[in-house]
């Protein structure tokens, strides 16, 4: 990357950065409540530009790991102490622990099928949420969620303010570490895997262990995100991860440039602002106008038709990424 | 005295849960046609069942012939709008599974928004034929009439499916297409219009579905979602392509959706959730390696 | 003595085709070893057996004694049998030295393999001479996807060689290279250490010749002859089989 540019971004980064510790001050209490939940969304989408960009495994399902962490923050968080660092380990724990469980289901599918199997646990799991009622309260949801203090010791979060500072040094932590693990070799071998997974295990690489490793990694952060979003929002209820919640992270993934974990984090911010503002406008028509933006963005994303696949497995129509055929049979007994 | 054998109070449900199948069966398998010959991922599968179901609830009068026009309507209405999916599809400038998932998702959005702004925002009823509307009794049970006479008509479009597929030109190609995609491009058949035929052919099924499956998964603002999911979780469940095992999945997923709820009420999620995540795991190395190799 | 790599009978069908049938292969610690024959005789056959792509129906492989007939390319790969193929990649969106890196990971040592920063100060040291070596030093930064087609073999040759490999399966390596290229090619598979043994599938005859110690003759998944390159120019049945194969 020319150093021009390097500059340029680092100097986004920075004002963005000052922004957002500073927005609180220049707006009213209840956009600040939506920035804090917004903030919570945004690291959901850095969870799935993980999976979707940098590993090459699109998924609609992210929003399992993020109902998982929010209900575990609430029921077990809740029991054991109010502190939010505990609520934050518990919430991680619990996504990390649903996405080990669908592991075995996504492990060796690719490109749209993991579509389809992520988007159907997705489904399911807001299904069971909203059933079971003696845990999760049903489609009521839990309301009146006690505030937590961020450390021991410190004061509770009672304003609108406080949380949002909170959701946004945990953000910030969170997505550091993302940022700092993919610079090691983690982020080199997952990319490789999204370029040619045959070449990666004719290598020596366990691409399988791979792909487990980073659907887990990716379900504990969706899952710090739901202890973020319960915090902020004090409230929750089946409503927040639904299946249109999971494409609008995938939009706000796609507009951050599928790649970049950056990018992810103001796509979701574009995203839900535009939604949030369209709903105010436009209180009948939000759905169609925000279904025409989807299709909009599909045909003037620019840019992005540059790049080479970023998906692992079948990513164009399969005529147009068939290698040549091969010049014999598959034997009996091949591996893939 | 049928009263007196245990599993007797769940007869109904079971053959409910016929009917309930057979219903998810029709809709998915325009889903796994999409799947498995165009390798699309239809999220605005479910608001085609929709469109066929809000045309059942508009159009039945309760008599024959609004039956009629209402499965010509509903079937006319859900196949252009898939052809216009297809078309849409066609016409985005890369069309990658992202780009399609958006894409469909936000014909899903649009074209549920326009429903509910032409049809209100409540679930209409649907009056089935006054013929139809009573119930029969069954081993000692009433059971309405017009299910039964659905389960009939479910199998005959099973069956004609399935012969469609085995013994018709189009249905080799379609086989040919879920088999090996470039043998198919190989013959000669434009890859754009075989997509046009197999999203419109896959809308005809889910129109089909949605009128003659309106008493039974009614019209609605969540009818979509909740056929999309059923039809999603029957397609991979089925095995990801096979017609049979998708028939297979769908009279499970019926079963556990009637059968379940009455013998545990709160599981049936659960039951769903586990079922897929037991047939994936097994499955799991097969469909790797043949959707790897493909 | 064990050979370091070795097939016992190998057979391998494609539905009634035999495209191996009962093949026996030795490969010597750091023996230069080429596998000739006419087109369909079964040589990238026997290279997909050898490397776990394939598994046969019968017969066994064994690396150093241990029969690692079960063990797929990546548990190969690990014991240090690597492979390089007819069409050369690597890793498109990675810079070449990235691509040596991560071919060198599985077989790195394992302390430092996890530490974060460690990816590049270790890629500055082992990927740097693998790239001196293969001439490609001076296009580290670079993405393995802007690569020319006698580039791209070349790191594939410096990524085999990353995994610190016992035996290099070659794959028709010569193939779309310049004659430049293919000069540079035989020059470096000559002055490779006997550390590591190659095995060589190649149509040309003049490279097999020049590289090898022994060569095995595959005729219709069959062996036909083995022998110093001297006794199998000589032998007339390999004469025939190549006559008949080419007309």
């Amino acid at each position: 990357m020319p150093r021009a540019l390097r500059a340029l971004r680092r100097g986004i980064t920075a004002v963005v950065l000052v922004g957002l510790v500073l927005a609180p001050s220049a707006v009213d209490d209840y956009t600040v409540a939506l920035l804090a939940r917004t903030l919570a969304l945004g690291l959901v989408a850095v969870s799935v530009a993980l999976l979707t960009g940098v590993a090459g495994l699109p998924t609609l399902g992210q929003t399992a790991p993020y109902a998982a962490g929010a209900y575990a923050s609430v029921v077990v968080g809740g029991q054991l102490s109010d502190v939010g660092l505990v609520h934050l380990g518990v919430a991680a724990a619990a996504g990390a622990a649903l996405a080990a469980a669908t592991v075995p289901l996504v492990v060796s599918a690719r490109g749209v099928v993991v579509l389809m199997i992520t988007l159907a646990v997705g489904e399911l799991v807001v299904t069971i949420v909203g059933r079971w009622r003696s845990v999760t309260g049903g489609t009521d949801g839990l309301a009146g969620i006690p505030p937590v203090r961020p450390l021991w010791g410190l004061p509770v979060l009672a304003t609108d303010r406080a949380r949002y500072l909170y959701a946004l040094v945990v953000v910030a932590v969170l997505v550091g570490v993302v940022l700092l693990v993919l610079r090691t070799r983690v982020g080199l071998l997952l990319r490789a895997g999204r370029d040619d997974e045959a070449r990666l295990r004719a290598s020596g690489h366990r691409v399988a262990l791979h792909v487990a490793g980073v659907h887990v990694a990716a379900g504990a952060v969706a899952g710090a995100a739901g202890s973020l979003l319960v915090v902020a929002q004090q409230y929750v209820s089946p409503a927040d991860f639904g299946f249109d919640t999971s494409a609008l992270l995938l939009l706000a993934v796609v507009i951050g440039g599928t790649w970049s974990v950056g990018g992810a984090l103001i796509g979701a911010a574009i995203v839900i602002a535009s939604r949030d503002w369209l709903f105010g406008v436009l209180p009948g028509q939000a759905p169609l106008v925000l279904g025409l933006a989807f299709v909009a963005t599909v045909y003037l994303l620019p840019g992005a038709g540059h790049r080479p696949p970023a998906v692992r497995g079948r990513l164009l129509p399969p005529a147009l990424t068939r290698r040549p055929v091969p010049d014999r049979p598959s034997p009996t007994g091949v591996r893939a | 005295m049928a009263a007196d054998l245990g599993f007797d109070p769940y007869l109904v449900p079971a053959v409910d849960g016929v009917a309930y199948g057979l219903l998810v069966f029709v809709a998915a398998s325009g889903l796994v046609l999409c799947f498995g010959v165009a390798d699309i991922l239809n999220l605005a599968h479910g608001t085609l069942y929709a469109i066929g179901g809000y045309t059942a609830a508009a159009l039945l009068d309760g008599g024959w012939s609004s039956l009629v026009l209402a499965l010509a309507v509903g079937v006319a209405a859900a196949t252009t709008a898939g052809a216009l999916v297809a078309v849409l599809l066609t016409r985005a400038a890369r069309r990658n599974h992202l780009t399609q998932a958006l894409l469909t998702f936000g014909l899903a959005l649009v074209g549920g928004s326009l429903l509910v702004s032409a049809f209100g925002p409540d679930q209409p009823p649907v009056r089935v034929p006054a013929a139809l509307d009573g119930s029969v009794v069954i081993a000692g049970h009433r059971y309405a009439a017009y299910r039964l006479v659905f389960i009939g008509v479910a199998a005959l479009i099973a069956g004609l499916l399935h012969l469609a597929v085995r013994r018709t030109r189009a249905g080799m190609l379609v086989r040919a297409a879920v088999d090996d995609a470039e043998m198919v491009a190989v013959l000669g058949v434009n890859p754009a219009r075989v997509r046009v035929g197999v999203l419109a052919a896959a809308g005809a099924l889910a129109g089909v579905a949605g009128v003659l499956g309106a008493p039974i998964i009614g019209p609605g603002p969540g009818t979509a979602d909740v056929v999309l999911l059923l039809s999603l979780v029957v397609v991979v469940l089925g095995g990801l392509g096979s017609m049979g095992g998708t028939l297979l999945a769908a009279l499970a997923v019926g079963q556990i959706q009637t059968l379940g709820v009455a013998l545990a009420p709160s599981a049936a999620p659960f039951l769903l959730f586990a079922a897929m995540a037991a047939v994936l795991a097994v499955r799991a190395r097969g469909l790797a390696t043949a959707r790897r190799a493909a | 003595m064990t050979p370091l790599l070795s097939a016992h009978g190998v057979t391998v069908r494609y539905g009634s085709l035999a495209a191996l049938d009962g093949v026996d292969l030795r490969l010597e610690l750091g023996q230069r070893h080429a596998l000739i024959g006419p087109n369909g005789a079964g040589k990238t056959t026997l290279l997909d057996v050898l490397g776990g792509r394939t598994r046969p129906a019968a017969g066994r492989v064994r690396l150093a004694g241990r029969d690692v007939t079960r063990l797929g390319p990546a548990a190969r790969a690990r014991r240090g049998v690597n492979r390089i193929h007819q069409r050369p990649a690597g890793w498109p969106t990675l810079t070449v030295r990235e691509n040596v890196l991560v071919a060198a990971l599985p077989r790195a040592a394992p302390t430092r393999r996890w530490w974060p920063g460690g990816a590049r100060r270790a890629a500055a040291r082992t990927t740097g001479a693998m790239l001196e070596r293969v001439g490609l030093a001076g296009l580290g930064g670079t993405l393995a996807g802007h690569l020319a087609h006698g580039q791209r073999r070349q790191l594939e040759i410096a990524m085999a060689l990353a995994g610190r490999p016992r035996v290099l399966l070659l794959d028709e390596p010569a193939a779309g290279l310049s004659a430049v290229e293919v000069e540079w090619l035989v020059e470096f598979l000559r002055v490779l250490p006997r550390s590591v043994a190659v095995l060589l599938v190649e149509h040309r005859l003049d490279l097999v010749y020049a590289l090898s110690d022994t060569v095995t003759v595959l005729r219709d998944g069959r062996t036909l002859a083995t022998g110093t390159p001297a006794e199998i120019r000589a032998a007339e049945p390999v004469r025939q089989a190549y006559a008949e194969g080419v007309a």
